[in-house]
């Protein structure tokens, strides 16, 4: 955000070059997790394989979209752990629950 | 405004004038709402795993899958069917060509962002119409995977009544009864990818209201494209929750 707001009202006379690697390279990292999904998907039978590849591979894509698309990978420390660290409630939430619904099948 | 090179010690700090985490106030509040809205996903995310945790899963060989509502569907068996191809068995094609367009959307916004950096009036405004036809194509997808829910299999779910010995056929998914498993299910299903759905229906009128401005020239005038990162941050958001509930629903 800093060069922009030096920029007269009018918009600068001269348009600087479009700098897109670093997007198309997340691009491709996205759809090629995307597809290892799919590939996993057609080919695993192992249920308890599936379930941690793809836990840890959507983690893995959270992490380019919010890193990389929402730029927070590039904003400062403190801004990056104070949107972190709230999310271990739901870390906390997630193991309550799976627990709580395996019991409640359990006394059925 | 604080100067970049400013360190914190030749400036007031309470003085005002000093952006906390070097980010502009709109970019934190959007940053804070989506904290927020991460917790309501999430809410409904974990819901769906306890309800289907208390539910018995489906052990069998898959090739002799039936819907019952005795267990939990594969999801295989249920998201199976893409437009114009009526009874063939396709499993997750159809939601793989959704979690494309929103990836794709999610790119054509990122590089509006890029434009907007630039100051690049044209740049903004051709990838901002790419990402609004990206949303509606993705609503236009997900309005088919509803119908293609809600009418049902051909040959439907015979169950009997609770009330006396006749049988009866239920085709389709609605709020109440479900022809693929149980009845939450499919509840869980319309109300998470409905309040999805939501969330990109208001991410594409907020993408049309920034298009609309950035093409009268208002963000020029303000002297930058802030306000297409600001709604840039909340359509990635919308990809980011679609990446989880494709994980949950479809997936696992």
């Amino acid at each position: 955000m800093e060069a922009t707001h030096h920029h007269q009202t009018n918009g600068p006379a001269v348009i600087a070059k479009a700098n897109t690697g670093a997007i198309w390279r997340t691009f491709w990292i996205l759809l090629g997790v995307t597809a290892l999904e799919f590939l996993i998907a057609f080919t695993s039978d192992s249920k308890m394989f599936r379930i941690t590849t793809f836990l840890l591979l959507t983690i893995v894509k959270a992490f380019f979209i919010v890193g990389e698309f929402m730029h927070l990978k590039h904003e400062v420390k403190s801004l990056i752990w104070s949107i972190l660290i709230p999310t271990l409630f739901v870390v906390w939430l997630v193991i309550a629950l799976m627990m709580e619904g395996g019991s409640i099948l359990e006394l059925r | 405004m604080a100067s970049h090179s400013a360190t914190t010690s030749d400036v007031n700090l309470w003085g005002g004038g000093v952006e906390p985490f070097k980010a502009s106030y709109g970019k934190l509040m959007m940053w804070f709402f989506l904290l927020s809205d991460t917790f309501t996903f999430s809410g409904l995310l974990i819901t769906y795993g306890l309800i289907r945790f208390s539910h018995q899963a489906y052990t069998g060989d898959i090739h002799n899958f039936v819907f019952s509502h005795e267990y939990w569907p594969v999801p295989d068996m249920v998201f199976n069917g893409i437009p114009f191809l009526h009874g063939v068995h396709l499993p997750l094609v159809f939601v793989g060509i959704m979690t494309f367009i929103l990836i794709m959307s999610s790119v054509t916004m990122v590089l509006a962002v890029e434009a907007g950096h630039r100051m690049d009036r044209n740049d903004v405004q051709k990838w901002m119409l790419w990402t609004i036809l990206g949303g509606f194509a993705f609503l236009g997808c997900q309005a088919w995977e509803w119908t293609h829910l809600i009418v049902g299999s051909d040959h439907g779910l015979t169950v009997s009544n609770v009330w006396n010995t006749a049988t009866r056929t239920i085709f389709g998914a609605n709020l109440v009864e479900n022809e693929y498993g149980p009845p939450a299910f499919a509840d869980l299903f319309f109300f998470i990818t409905g309040f999805h759905g939501t969330h990109v229906l208001s991410g594409v009128i907020l993408n049309i209201i920034i298009f609309y401005n950035a093409s009268i020239g208002v963000y020029e005038r303000t002297g930058h494209y802030e306000m297409v990162e600001k709604v840039g941050l909340y359509w990635h958001f919308v990809d980011l929750v679609w990446v989880f509930v494709f994980t949950f629903f479809y997936l696992i």
